[in-house]
Formats: structure tokens, C-alpha cells, sequence
């Protein structure tokens, strides 16, 4: 399980739910995956812009993604990851664009592991939402 | 995808019946587009101040393969227009707003194969903010799968 993440890596593990948003793994950023997906009919909420829950979607396979990223890197054994809560924070109304986001650690512990991710359009210093979320870890039982 | 004369179509029909918003239809026009439509929810109840949708269960919407657990973008998806819709309903009317933020916590997962109900309540409304709140469950709202809280901006002034 310990080892480099490569993009490919990190594409196999996105659930079916990433690719029902049409969710794909977009590049590594100084080894954390970028995700992302483009504007469809499926993502839309109201007309011309990205729906909430859509983009709460992909901030939430980026956080996801960048802590199995971390896992796998840093940790020998398999964990197995139950989200205890999520924060969204919405600052701009996402465009009919690709969105980008990105998770970073904040802290990975015995049990609980502290993400955060921002997803941004066409300039990453200028997110239009960001996330906190938290995780329990526990050991992935065959 | 959802164009701005069928969305305007839908606030009219809402409005037709009784002059009050009518989250059901509303919903109603909303389910066959967009976000809404292509994850399955649909309207399911309504009250004052609070809107049920529903979420039948979907393996498209799976977010942990091993366990079948749908992931947890479709409930915050869910909750997100239960609670937007309450706000319209509460009101009475349709009133422009975003969503500024929203928290989900979760007590348990929701079981596969099992429909989430989000319950959306708007518990006050200022000139500026709606606050909401609401619990997602799957046949128990005893038993809830998740609680949330959040805040919608109204954009009435900026889109006049």
C-alpha cells in the first residue's frame, strides 16, 4: 500500500458517484491530487450555474482523494474512512466552466483525520468554495 | 439542461395554483432537470416552513464500493435545495438566494438500498439571511442519518 500515488492510482478509486458527476483525476499538484469536472446538465442547479451539492460533491472526492493519497503514502495498513461531518463554504457562484479542487491535510491522526479542500475555475486564487471535513479512521477488516 | 424560460416556467406554475409557492411543483419541474434529475430526487412533503425530498437509493451514487454507502455529496446536494425550497415555502414566495454555507454531521450511514428523506426547515428569515436547518434519515426520523445547518444570502437586490 506504501508507495508513490500516481494519477492512474487515484483514478481507480474514484467511486461511482465521482463518475456519475463525470469526476475525473486531472493532475498532481506536489503529490495531492487535482480533481475535476466539467459544467453538464448534471452538475447544473440553477440556470447558467454549478448546483451546491454538485460541487460539495467534488470538494468531498478531493478530500477523500487527497487523504488516500496521504494513506498510501504514509501508512502501511489499509484504513477505512467514515466522513463525521462536512462544511461548505460558498463564495462565488461556480460558471458554466471546468472546476478544479484540491484537499489538503490537516492533520491525520490514530482515529480522526482533519481535510480541508477549495475548488476553483480559471484562477485557483480565487476559490469559489471551500470545505472542512473530518474523518474517523478505522482498519479496513478483510 | 435547465433553460432560463423553463425555470421561469416552473416559478409560474408555482405561483398559479393558490398565488403561495408550491414547493411540489416547483420541485416537481426541477427533478426532470439538471442536478436535481440526474442524482433522482424528488419532492415528497411539505409543511409551513419545512420541505421533505427524496432520494431513492442509486448505485451511480455510491461513494465507498465495498460497503455500497451512497457518498456524501448527493445527501449535502439534497439537504441543500430541502432547505432552499423551505425558505420559498416559509416565505411564501420565490425570492432570489445562494447558498453561503452548510453543514452536514453524520450519525450513521445511510443504509443501501434504502430511500434518504431530507427534512428542510426554515427556522428564521431576515431582510439579508435564511437560517435553516433539517435532519436526512432512511424510514426513521427518529433515527437520523445526518443533521444540518446553514444560511442562504438573499440576492433579491442584486439581480432587481
Amino acid at each position: 500500500m506504501s508507495g508513490t500515488v500516481t494519477l492512474e492510482k487515484i483514478a481507480d478509486m474514484l467511486p461511482p458517484y465521482a463518475d456519475h458527476l463525470g469526476i475525473v483525476a486531472d493532475h498532481m499538484l506536489d503529490d495531492t491530487p487535482v480533481l475535476a469536472f466539467d459544467f453538464s446538465t448534471g452538475v447544473t442547479g440553477r440556470p447558467g450555474y454549478l448546483h451546491g451539492g454538485a460541487l460539495s460533491g467534488l470538494l468531498e472526492m478531493a478530500a477523500v482523494a487527497a487523504l488516500r493519497s496521504h494513506l498510501a503514502t504514509h501508512r502501511n495498513t489499509p484504513a477505512r474512512l467514515k466522513p463525521v461531518n462536512i462544511t461548505v463554504d460558498f463564495m462565488r457562484g461556480g460558471l458554466e466552466k471546468r472546476t478544479y479542487a484540491i484537499g489538503r491535510i490537516t492533520r491525520v491522526g490514530r482515529r480522526v483525520a482533519n481535510v480541508t479542500a477549495e475548488a476553483w475555475q480559471d484562477d485557483a486564487t480565487k476559490p469559489i468554495a471551500s470545505a472542512n471535513m473530518n474523518f474517523l479512521l478505522s482498519a479496513a477488516e478483510s | 439542461m435547465t433553460s432560463i424560460s423553463e425555470h421561469a416556467a416552473a416559478l409560474e406554475k408555482s405561483r398559479a395554483a393558490s398565488d403561495r409557492f408550491d414547493p411540489s411543483v416547483f420541485q416537481g419541474m426541477m427533478s426532470k432537470h439538471g442536478h436535481s434529475g440526474h442524482i433522482g430526487m424528488v419532492y415528497h412533503a411539505h409543511g409551513d416552513n419545512w420541505v421533505e425530498l427524496a432520494l431513492p437509493y442509486d448505485k451511480r451514487l455510491i461513494g465507498d464500493t465495498e460497503t455500497g454507502i451512497i457518498a456524501s455529496g448527493p445527501i449535502i446536494s439534497l439537504m441543500d435545495n430541502a432547505t432552499s425550497l423551505s425558505v420559498w415555502t416559509h416565505l411564501g414566495k420565490f425570492r432570489p438566494q445562494v447558498t453561503l454555507d452548510l453543514r452536514v454531521d453524520y450519525m450513521r450511514a445511510a443504509r443501501p438500498g434504502k430511500t434518504v428523506i431530507g427534512r428542510g426547515e426554515c427556522y428564521t428569515i431576515t431582510r439579508s439571511v435564511a437560517f435553516v436547518r433539517g435532519i436526512a434519515h432512511d424510514g426513521d426520523a427518529d433515527d437520523p442519518v445526518a443533521h444540518v445547518a446553514g444560511t442562504f444570502i438573499n440576492v433579491e437586490k442584486f439581480v432587481a
